[in-house]
């Protein structure tokens, strides 16, 4: 790693007698190839690392690429690695990291690399078009004669944990099923349309059985279960433990458990194929995310 | 003004070129600790189980001690190679090996498919991946759809079986206040079988098969209150299951250690009793 970096650039007023400099390692390129480059910058105390890639762009290479918005976590736009995790640069403080050697920034590693910092995440938009909405049950008719759905708060607090998350990917970037087998983009929808599916799931209102789709198509039994997308979640949602695990287990009561199954057939309940859930997928959208394929039609930042 | 209709659309390439370095990982800190640990914890603790399995002996202080302590290895003792006063009854007869091996496959079956060691061990021995962020060690990757790990789902199953032993060894605890030939009384080994049962109740109370089976399975909780409050009790118990997974397995094994020592003479059970 250190190998590929080119020569530091320094800041003009780093490196002073006797002041404290930090060394950022940014990666450089883009699709046709890039490299670690080295940016000494004088430390100021009580910065995020996104803060010193801001003084970067602002003194020493203008033309770097990096993707950010609130500066607080809650817009996922600025994920990146750094030192080799998975995470923000916006709450990554500069204080937790060794600064006596320099502090490695690359792009997700899952994602295709636009330029520098910036990596495409399309693939989860894609794969955001294949998860079954949520498909409210009809009203009875005492909630039609009451206005609308009622619902209590213990029956929705479960699914709300999953609606903190802010779409910054990152568990789907840790994600070994798609960040070492790019095959598997395929078919596997990830952390984060797991706990979407758990979150829909669990509704109480939601008709929608997804469990034969999670299974068949969403390769839910890929998943490992290793509890790295909830460790790099920014939002400290328990995925494994609160959305995949509760859904493997749902699985189960479906597909493995003859018990339960016994207990279908005499209480007569019927299970929703995979089929069928899909089916009530947007009609838009691939049906299957397919790799190295151009995908139009999902406006871009450019304007004309 | 522009407006939505404006805004040229830009081809999304799936796939592509990926950014960064063609390397393992870029992680600086000591990630292979955690795996190296795990190895070297369940590799010891299935060597000594197997080594203890095997040996069919020490497994029980019995009345020419004073004591009803009987090893959780070898609980409940069913066979008639078992030691006298180990066991209620001889119900298997054609068993001519260690009765041990005959336990053990329910408490290794419910570790082995337990979410928690699935982790461990994925992580540590099959390295898929061995920690976050650093390469999986595989060509290609198909997860549990297939056999043999297509069997994980059977873990509620284990699941049901740890309890029956749980009751087992919890009588076992209970057992071990007696003193026979001099009344009831409570001894280190009494405190070891307690504490041995505790941890395995909370190892599986706090399983998500478990809260799974209790409530988290259900849609709405309001139609089921009792459900509900006990799936709400077993929540934090499951935030701590690998703390649990590992105190459990430790203890299970120093709990043998000890009554092998005070079977085979080599230390004495200090107590009082009654």
């Amino acid at each position: 790693m250190a190998d590929d970096t080119t020569t530091p650039r320094t800041d003009g007023g780093a490196g002073a007698a006797g002041e404290r400099t930090v060394t950022m390692r940014l990666w450089r390129g883009d699709a046709s190839g890039g490299e670690f480059v080295d940016y000494v910058l004088p430390a100021v105390e009580g910065e995020v690392v996104l803060d010193v890639v801001h003084r970067v762009q602002a003194t020493l290479a203008p033309d770097l690429a990096c993707r950010w918005n609130c500066k607080a976590g809650k817009c996922g736009s600025c994920s990146t690695e750094i030192n080799g995790k998975p995470s923000l640069m916006c709450m990554t403080r500069m204080d937790t990291l060794p600064t006596d050697e320099a502090i490695t920034v690359a792009p997700m590693k899952t994602f295709p690399v636009l330029r520098d910092l910036v990596t495409d995440v399309s693939y989860n938009y894609e794969v955001a078009k294949r998860i079954p909405p949520f498909n409210p049950r009809p009203k009875t008719d005492d909630e039609v004669a009451a206005g609308g759905y009622r619902m209590q708060q213990i029956d929705v607090e479960r699914s709300q944990e999953f609606r903190k998350c802010i779409e910054c990917y990152l568990c789907q970037d840790v994600c070994h099923v798609i960040r070492d087998h790019e095959e598997n983009k395929t078919a596997y929808a990830g952390p984060r349309f797991f706990a979407r599916s758990a979150e829909l799931e669990m509704h109480p209102l939601d008709a929608t059985d997804r469990r034969e789709l999670l299974q068949e198509e969403q390769g839910l039994n890929k998943c490992n279960i290793t509890k790295c997308c909830t460790e790099v979640c920014p939002e400290h949602i328990k995925i494994t433990d609160n959305a995949i695990i509760p859904l493997k287990e749902r699985v189960v009561d479906a597909r493995y458990d003859p018990v339960a199954w016994l207990g279908r057939k005499i209480l007569r309940r019927t299970k929703g194929t995979a089929a069928a859930a899909a089916a009530t997928a947007p009609a838009h959208g691939p049906a299957a995310v397919q790799p190295a394929v151009e995908v139009t039609g999902i406006p871009g930042p450019q304007r004309r | 003004m522009t407006t939505l209709e404006d805004v040229s659309t830009t081809p999304v390439v799936l796939g592509g070129v990926r950014g960064g370095p063609p390397v393992p990982t870029l992680r600086k800190d000591r990630w292979w600790v955690q795996p190296i640990v795990t190895v070297v914890v369940l590799t010891a603790f299935v060597a000594y189980a197997t080594w203890a399995a095997f040996v069919n002996k020490d497994y029980y202080a019995g009345a020419t001690m004073h004591r009803d302590l009987i090893s959780p290895f070898y609980s409940p003792c069913l066979t008639e190679s078992c030691v006298p006063g180990s066991h209620p009854g001889t119900i298997i007869t054609w068993w001519q090996i260690s009765p041990a091996l005959l336990i053990l496959i329910f408490p290794l079956g419910f570790r082995l498919t337990c979410y928690y060691y699935r982790k461990a061990y994925y992580r540590a021995f099959w390295w898929a991946p061995p920690a976050c962020a650093v390469a999986d060690a595989h060509g290609s990757y198909k997860g549990e759809s297939r056999f043999p790990l297509i069997l994980q789902n059977i873990h509620r199953y284990f699941f049901f079986a740890g309890l029956i032993f749980n009751v087992l060894l919890t009588i076992d605890a209970v057992m071990a206040f007696r003193q026979p030939g001099v009344g009831i009384g409570f001894s280190v080994g009494t405190a070891v079988l307690c504490v041995n049962a505790c941890l395995l109740w909370l190892y599986s109370l706090s399983c998500h098969a478990c809260r799974h089976l209790c409530g988290g399975g259900l849609k709405k909780f309001s139609e089921h209150p009792i459900r509900h409050r006990i799936w709400k009790a077993l929540t934090p118990l499951n935030a701590h299951h690998m703390v649990f997974a590992w105190m459990s397995l430790v203890f299970v094994a120093l709990t043998d250690v000890y009554v092998r020592l005070v079977a085979s003479g080599a230390i004495h059970d200090y107590g009082f009793h009654f």
